[in-house]
C-alpha cells in the first residue's frame, strides 16, 4: 500500500496503471477521483486546503492499513494534495486492488468515508466575494456509521 | 506543550501554534485556562460541539488526561477527501 500527502499534481493515468498492472492475482481495481468543482453562483478562484503534517500522513497510512485487513485486499493507494487548487483540479485519489469486485468497491467507499470526516484536512473556498470554510456535512459523520 | 490551531480556528487565535506552559490535567482544563487570556481564544473556544482536538497527532475526546502529552491541536471537523 501507499500514502502520499503533497502539494504537487499527480498523473491519474499513470498511477492507476501503475497500481493496475503492478499484480496478476489482482481481479479487480477500483478508483475514485475528487476534483475541485467550480461552484456555479459564485465562480471559484481557489480551493486552498489546509492538512496537519505528520498526522495526516500517519491518520491515511492507518485507515488504509485497516481497510487492507477488512477487505483483505491485495494493494491500495491514497493521494491528497494540499494547497491552492483549481477549479478541474484534482484534488484526491483512492485505488483498491482486491481478487474480487465487491471488495474492491466497499474498500474504496470505506476509504473515502473516513477520508471525509477523520483525515485532518480542511478546505477552504475563495471567489471574489470572499473566503468561505467548507464545514462538515452531517451525512459524512453519518456516513460512518455503517462501518462500525 | 505545543498546542497547535488549524483552519479557522487558527484565524481567530491569530497563530497557528504556540509554546503554552499549563497545569491543566485534562484537554478541557486546558480550554478553560486558554479561553481565560483573551477575548479571540474565547472566541474560538465558544462552541466546543464545533471543534475537534487531536492529542500528541491522535483524535481524542475533551475528557483525555495530558499527562505526559507534547502536543495538543484543535481544529474543526475535517473535510477531506
Amino acid at each position: 500500500m501507499r500514502v502520499s500527502v503533497q502539494s504537487d499534481p499527480f498523473d491519474l493515468g499513470r498511477e492507476v496503471a501503475d497500481f493496475a498492472t503492478a499484480r496478476a492475482d489482482m481481479g479487480a481495481i477500483v478508483t475514485f477521483t475528487g476534483v475541485v468543482r467550480d461552484l456555479p453562483d459564485d465562480p471559484l478562484e481557489v480551493m486552498e486546503i489546509e492538512h496537519y503534517p505528520g498526522m495526516t500522513e500517519a491518520a491515511l497510512t492507518e485507515m488504509t492499513a485497516r481497510a487492507v485487513e477488512r477487505f483483505a485486499l491485495g494493494d491500495a493507494l491514497v493521494i491528497h494534495r494540499h494547497g491552492k487548487l483549481k477549479p478541474g483540479e484534482m484534488i484526491m485519489m483512492v485505488a483498491t486492488a482486491a481478487p474480487h469486485r465487491k471488495d474492491a468497491f466497499e474498500a474504496a467507499e470505506f476509504l473515502m468515508d473516513y477520508l471525509k470526516s477523520r483525515a485532518p484536512f480542511w478546505k477552504r473556498e475563495i471567489t471574489a466575494q470572499g473566503s468561505t470554510w467548507v464545514a462538515a456535512k452531517d451525512e459524512d459523520e453519518e456516513a460512518l456509521d455503517r462501518w462500525s | 506543550m505545543n498546542v497547535l490551531y488549524f483552519a479557522w480556528v487558527r484565524e481567530r487565535i491569530g497563530l497557528p501554534r504556540e509554546t503554552v506552559q499549563s497545569s491543566a490535567r485534562t484537554v478541557n482544563e486546558l480550554v478553560d485556562e486558554l479561553r481565560a487570556r483573551e477575548e479571540r481564544y474565547a472566541a474560538a473556544f465558544e462552541d466546543l460541539s464545533a471543534l475537534r482536538v487531536a492529542v500528541d497527532q491522535e483524535l481524542a475526546d475533551f475528557d483525555t488526561s495530558l499527562d505526559g502529552v507534547r502536543e495538543v491541536a484543535f481544529f474543526p471537523p475535517m473535510t477531506g477527501g
